[in-house]
């Protein structure tokens, strides 16, 4: 019987499903609960900042720089139509800060550190380094993935802020420099559109947000991964694939939060 | 516990996480203009203002003097009352003009002041009482429109 068969595959997966969704919840409150840890022996949370946030460091100001630049090339092609190439500036802080900040840093973050969470992860279950810990009494939760998630949180939003200055920087070395955009109006206009609190608090709002559920998709999985080479890839895979979507998703819900036309 | 290259390397990641905030704030935001130090308070009523928002400009002869703090409809005189933070460095005659101008054709609105003859200069908490509304451009092709049509009579 096929068609039974079929039927009994959709619901297993939606059961399925429906079982991580609620495993994930309590697997967040629990990292939430066991967090002490991570602050009491800050020194593990610093090391894992190394790991997630400092070497981010380079693909983040590299691709911040590059996305700037292109901002400017494409910004002042288009405002150059309308003779307002002044307000390049503009164009340029404001989607960077809003938006191309928080999202692609995380987007980016996802991809070079949230893998490598998921991979380590993953692997340490493989290799039975987290039932070893279990049986000495050392709570996993709290030892290896609470100190995890707290470094990703704090160092997203950090990492979006360098993003979005490295991408006005580049924007200034294509209108400024090389296109040659009055600097004066560059700035001005520019600092007069963007505001502090509407702005560049609500991109850290996002950026914190985006880096909760960036660090919680990867640590599950990780956490959740089958004990095999096969799984752990497929983890690490599912990793990238849901934090990108999460992300781009909770963009929408804040966007529509944030920025209701006014 | 010892100080070791992680560390370093930590914060400085930290540092340069929060100056790229503080660049943010006061290079590309308007945090360093945001409070002018020290300010007085001016009111303006206009029977309209436009597209004139709180922290739109106040500028005099092109100078930033201060910002718009308030847009309210005051319900007894059925007109809009702005309410606008002035840099003490700037006094201003009792006969100034407040105009609601437009920065080129289509930019931002802001409040432009014209500077009378008085002696007597406007204190904290007065108002001005020449005030000129915003051009709404749907009028003004409205009144070219119907002066077309008077001419052709």
């Amino acid at each position: 019987m096929p068609i039974a068969r079929g039927l009994r595959g959709i619901g297993a997966r939606v059961v399925n499903g429906v079982w991580r969704i609620g495993f994930g919840a309590r697997f967040f409150m629990m990292t939430l609960f066991y967090s002490g840890m991570s602050f009491r022996r800050f020194r593990l949370t610093v090391r894992e900042l190394f790991f997630t946030g400092v070497m981010s460091l380079i693909i983040i100001l590299v691709a911040g720089l590059f996305v700037g630049i292109v901002l400017g090339m494409q910004g002042y092609e288009t405002l150059k139509r309308y003779g307002s190439e002044s307000a390049l500036g503009t164009l340029v802080a404001l989607s960077l800060v809003r938006e191309l900040g928080p999202v692609l840093a995380a987007l980016l973050f996802a991809s070079r550190a949230g893998s490598a969470m998921t991979a380590e992860i993953g692997l340490m279950k493989a290799t039975e380094q987290i039932s070893a810990m279990e049986m000495m009494a050392v709570n996993p939760i709290a030892r290896v993935v609470a100190p995890r998630f707290w470094a990703g949180v704090i160092s997203m939003p950090l990492l979006a802020a360098m993003f979005s200055a490295m991408g006005v920087f580049g924007g200034y070395m294509v209108g400024v420099v090389m296109i040659g955009v009055d600097e004066g109006s560059f700035w001005s206009q520019m600092q007069s559109a963007v505001d502090f609190q509407h702005d560049i608090l609500n991109g850290v709002i996002k950026s914190l947000v985006f880096g909760v559920a960036v660090t919680v998709i990867s640590l599950f999985e990780g956490y959740d991964a089958p004990p095999t080479a096969e799984g752990v890839s497929g983890a690490t895979t599912r990793t990238v694939v849901q934090s990108s979507l999460a992300i781009l998703l909770l963009d929408v819900i804040l966007t529509a939060f944030m920025f209701r036309g006014d | 516990m010892e100080r070791t290259t992680l560390d370093l390397w930590v914060g400085m990641f930290v540092v340069a996480g929060f100056g790229a905030l503080m660049v943010l704030a006061f290079k590309v935001g308007n945090l360093s203009t945001y409070n002018v130090s020290q300010s007085y308070q001016l009111q303006a009523y206009f029977d309209n203002i436009g597209g004139l928002k709180a922290q739109a400009s106040v500028k005099s002869a092109g100078v930033l003097v201060g910002r718009v703090t308030d847009v309210k409809l005051d319900t007894t005189l059925y007109k809009a009352r702005v309410t606008m933070n002035i840099d003490k460095r700037y006094q201003f005659p009792k006969d100034t003009f407040a105009n609601i101008l437009t920065s080129g054709l289509l930019g931002e609105q802001y409040i432009g002041l014209m500077p009378g003859g008085d002696e007597v200069m406007l204190k904290d908490g007065e108002e001005f009482k020449k005030t000129q509304s915003a051009v709404v451009l749907e009028d003004l092709i409205g009144k070219f429109l119907y002066g077309k049509a008077e001419d052709s009579k």
